[in-house]
């Protein structure tokens, strides 16, 4: 490994630049195939792997306008794409905001204030937390079919419903939350303390500025997490106006309506900005992931 | 949330934060009540005991400390725990689309049913008002309601009287999306008679099918049949012992459970689907790991150039939506017009069957989840990797051994024991990947010879899930029974999961 003669190295160079060439052409096959898509014509055309007439047409039915063919037939979009985009993102950002205040005020409990059954009470929720709520959802459907009856807000089709679902996943988040703060030098509080700080105001005051990086990592966390549920989404939500992009998007490959190139650009427009957000993210979310939780 | 900074002021305002945990109170209270109102007093009881403890934990100083503590159990208590003991509850009865409503809303159905009387049928046109209010027009009588908000929040009853014909009358397309408000409303006639919406034109007087008799019977008007509510199977029975639907819930003790056990139309496919899904699992993470690992080490090695345009480019699966992604295979890998197809046909002249051949599904669906898990396996592998000590490969090396030996003696065994609990956790991700099977394949092609839709890549959730939810046949009560029995066996993996993070975490501290 240290000594190394120059021809050998160069061979396994040669070798390893090869293998990754040859590896990403095969990963990066569908996103190359489902840009081509974008821009051919038709939604059934079996045809080249490059476009051969590219057309806009399936990009500005994503963006929702009517588009006019060539011989002079308007086509109309056939989903709403922005308005579901705005429906994942609202969702997105009204899980994040909610489950952050939830886990942040928890954690720091069980990090930082002493009352009886907290080891016991910590090891229930580690145990819950790895439990799979989507094994849930029929209870969950029952529970808000019901509810809808008293209060249409809280029933089926209803984003309120949904939020307070994804709002579950707290458990997980209390925990990553409890070992940075776990991590934070207790002098603090004690300094703080001494000054004459409520715990709530060492909480405000010393802890939350401090948590301001792992929160962010949460925040992105749960957000991303909400887009891209499909289980819950998919038993909530019926009616195509209220649907999210992860349950309407599967309309365009109904077996009997395929619409394989308008679901190409409406799938590029829609997972481009997800995908930036995680990509600027990824670093500390990994950090954070394989850090938070081990800590006992 | 925001009103916990006026919970806790820095100094004094006791009175204000009494005022305020007071009007939560209420509030969460007057839910309870409207809860139990409505017939819900299960709902209404969880959401009292909330008021309860809201009230105390934030009005009394003596539970300063629980106020921290209440948000985070509250939201465990109500939308974790609650959900998971209604499932197993649900697995007690027999609650599906054939026994959806409770006893009261049973009857309620039932009473409403009539018979149209064909001398009274005549149509009906909706006259909007500028209040947002309608009217209703019978045009062959020339009466005109009083009027109605049409809102399907509650029966609405109101009168008829002679007029002329309103200005503006609804298009019949536009009436019909009134459909629910005009099914809850009954019109007086002049003469005292009660019509009510009898399809989607007409209005009619309808005589009711069923009449009481007394608690837990009727009588079937048509006939004279006398019906029983039989309360142990949530059915009325007829006399000569035939269901009236709709049914009722009611528990039905361990008959789910018995179903599953003892019906080989239920058995044998589920028995298939479990061996599946720990396989699905296990292969999952393997190849994952494998792969993710073999990338990682070479991403690792000193004398590669490029390193962050390759790791970038390798970990996009891992950004992109994973529905998104998951949709785009579903798209290449169609067997007609498939573009994954094309090119296989294009080069060695095979089209294989990717959607109708249980094999080759199965092998679609692992090829997908491997595209999708591998950067996570990756990007863990490169954080172990750097972990190791670079000098114990050095000895090594200078020792004569080998590049491969040196990985397998020296670095993988360091960087095995922090990954197992992530391996485990991977397993118990893919395990429930209900996700994948459902927007891939939606567990098709179907297990021939079964009585509950039940495909061969279906793996238990999705098999769940479909008895659940699927157009067919809504059998929740089954579903739930179901999800009992995995929620054993998750439980199971999940403990052994904690074990080994406890070992990990303890073995980081012994450090």
């Amino acid at each position: 490994m240290i000594v190394e003669r120059p021809r050998d190295l160069l061979l396994r160079k040669v070798l390893a630049h090869g293998f990754l060439i040859l590896f990403l052409a095969l990963i990066l096959f569908p996103f190359a195939m489902i840009i081509s898509i974008s821009f051919r014509e038709g939604n059934f055309t079996i045809g080249d792997l490059l476009p051969r007439d590219p057309t806009l047409e399936h990009w500005v039915l994503a963006f929702g306008l009517d588009y006019t063919r060539d011989d002079g037939t308007v086509v109309s979009p056939p989903y709403p794409v922005l308005l579901w985009m705005w429906n994942s993102i609202k969702l997105g950002l009204m899980s994040a905001v909610g489950v952050l205040t939830i886990s942040t005020i928890s954690a720091y409990a069980f990090s930082r204030i002493r009352f009886r059954g907290r080891a016991g009470l910590l090891d229930v929720l580690f145990i819950i937390q790895m439990f799979p709520t989507t094994l849930a959802l029929v209870a969950l459907y029952s529970i808000f079919d019901n509810l809808g009856e008293v209060s249409p807000a809280l029933g089926i089709d209803s984003h309120l419903a949904l939020v307070l679902v994804y709002w579950s996943g707290v458990v997980m988040h209390i925990w990553t939350l409890k070992g940075y703060f776990d991590g934070i030098d207790p002098a603090l509080d004690k300094a703080a303390a001494i000054d004459g700080a409520t715990p709530w105001q060492t909480f405000r005051f010393v802890f939350l500025p401090l948590a301001v990086p792992m929160m962010s990592v949460i925040f992105v966390l749960v957000f991303i997490g909400a887009i891209n549920d499909y289980a819950y989404a998919s038993v909530l939500i019926r009616s195509e106006e209220q649907m999210t992009l992860a349950v309407g998007s599967r309309l365009y490959l109904n077996e009997f309506k395929y619409l394989w190139g308008d679901f190409a650009a409406a799938a590029i427009l829609s997972g481009v900005p997800i995908t930036a957000v995680f990509l600027i993210a990824q670093k500390y979310l990994v950090a954070g992931l394989s850090d938070g939780a081990v800590k006992g | 949330m925001t009103d916990m900074t006026d919970t806790f002021p820095p100094t004094g305002g006791a009175g204000l934060r009494l005022g305020l945990v007071g009007l939560g109170t209420l509030g969460i209270l007057y839910g309870a009540f409207s809860l139990y109102i409505a017939g819900q007093p299960v709902f209404g009881a969880l959401l009292l005991a909330l008021a309860v403890g809201f009230g105390i934990v934030y009005g009394s100083n003596r539970f300063y400390n629980g106020r921290f503590i209440f948000p985070g159990l509250a939201t465990v208590g109500l939308f974790v725990v609650f959900p998971v003991v209604y499932t197993i509850w649900i697995g007690f009865t027999n609650y599906s689309s054939f026994n959806l409503l409770t006893y009261d809303r049973t009857l309620e159905v039932l009473l409403s049913r009539g018979t149209v009387d064909p001398a009274t049928e005549q149509p009906f046109a909706v006259a909007p008002q500028d209040d947002g209010t309608y009217r209703i027009w019978l045009p062959d009588t020339g009466l005109l309601s009083d009027p109605v908000t049409l809102a399907a929040i509650g029966p609405e009853e109101v009168a008829l009287s002679p007029a002329t014909a309103p200005a503006t009358l609804l298009a019949a397309r536009d009436a019909i999306k009134l459909r629910d408000g005009l099914q809850s409303l009954t019109l007086t006639t002049p003469d005292g008679l009660g019509i009510r919406n009898s399809g989607l034109r007409t209005f009619a007087s309808l005589t009711p099918e069923y009449r009481v008799i007394d608690r837990d019977t009727l009588e079937r008007v048509a006939d004279g049949a006398t019906l029983t509510a039989d309360h142990a199977r949530g059915f009325f029975v007829d006399g000569a012992g035939v269901d009236v639907p709709p049914g009722w819930r009611v528990p039905i003790g361990l008959a789910n459970f018995k179903r599953v056990l003892t019906s080989p139309g239920i058995r044998a496919p589920m028995l298939g689907i479990f061996i599946w899904t720990v396989l699905f699992a296990a292969i999952s993470v393997l190849t994952t790991f494998a792969l993710g690992l073999i990338l990682g080490v070479i991403l690792q090695w000193d004398h590669l150039r490029f390193k962050p345009l390759y790791r970038i480019l390798l970990i996009l699966p891992y950004t992109v939506p994973a529905f998104i992604s998951i949709l785009v295979f579903r798209g290449l890998f169609n067997q007609n017009f498939g573009e994954i197809n094309l090119i296989l046909e294009a080069i060695f002249g095979i089209r294989p069957d990717w959607m109708t051949n249980g094999t080759l599904a199965r092998v679609m669906i692992v090829i997908v989840n491997t595209w999708l898990g591998y950067p996570y396996m990756m990007l863990l592998a490169m954080g172990f990797l750097q972990a190791v000590p670079g000098d114990h490969k050095k000895a090594a090396a200078l020792e004569g051994a080998s590049a491969l030996r040196v990985f397998f003696t020296i670095t993988l065994p360091q960087i095995v024991p922090p990954f197992v609990p992530l391996l485990i956790a991977t397993f118990a991700f893919n395990f429930n990947n209900m996700v994948l099977v459902l927007l891939l394949t939606r567990g098709l092609p179907d297990i021939t010879g079964t009585i509950v839709p039940a495909g061969q890549t279906d793996i238990l959730a999705s098999f769940t899930y479909r008895l659940a939810f699927s157009d067919s046949a809504q059998q929740f009560g089954l579903a739930g029974a179901i999800t009992l029995m995995i929620f054993v066996l998750v439980a199971a993996i999940s403990y052994a999961n904690f074990v080994a993070m406890r070992r990990a975490a303890n073995r980081r501290i012994a450090k």
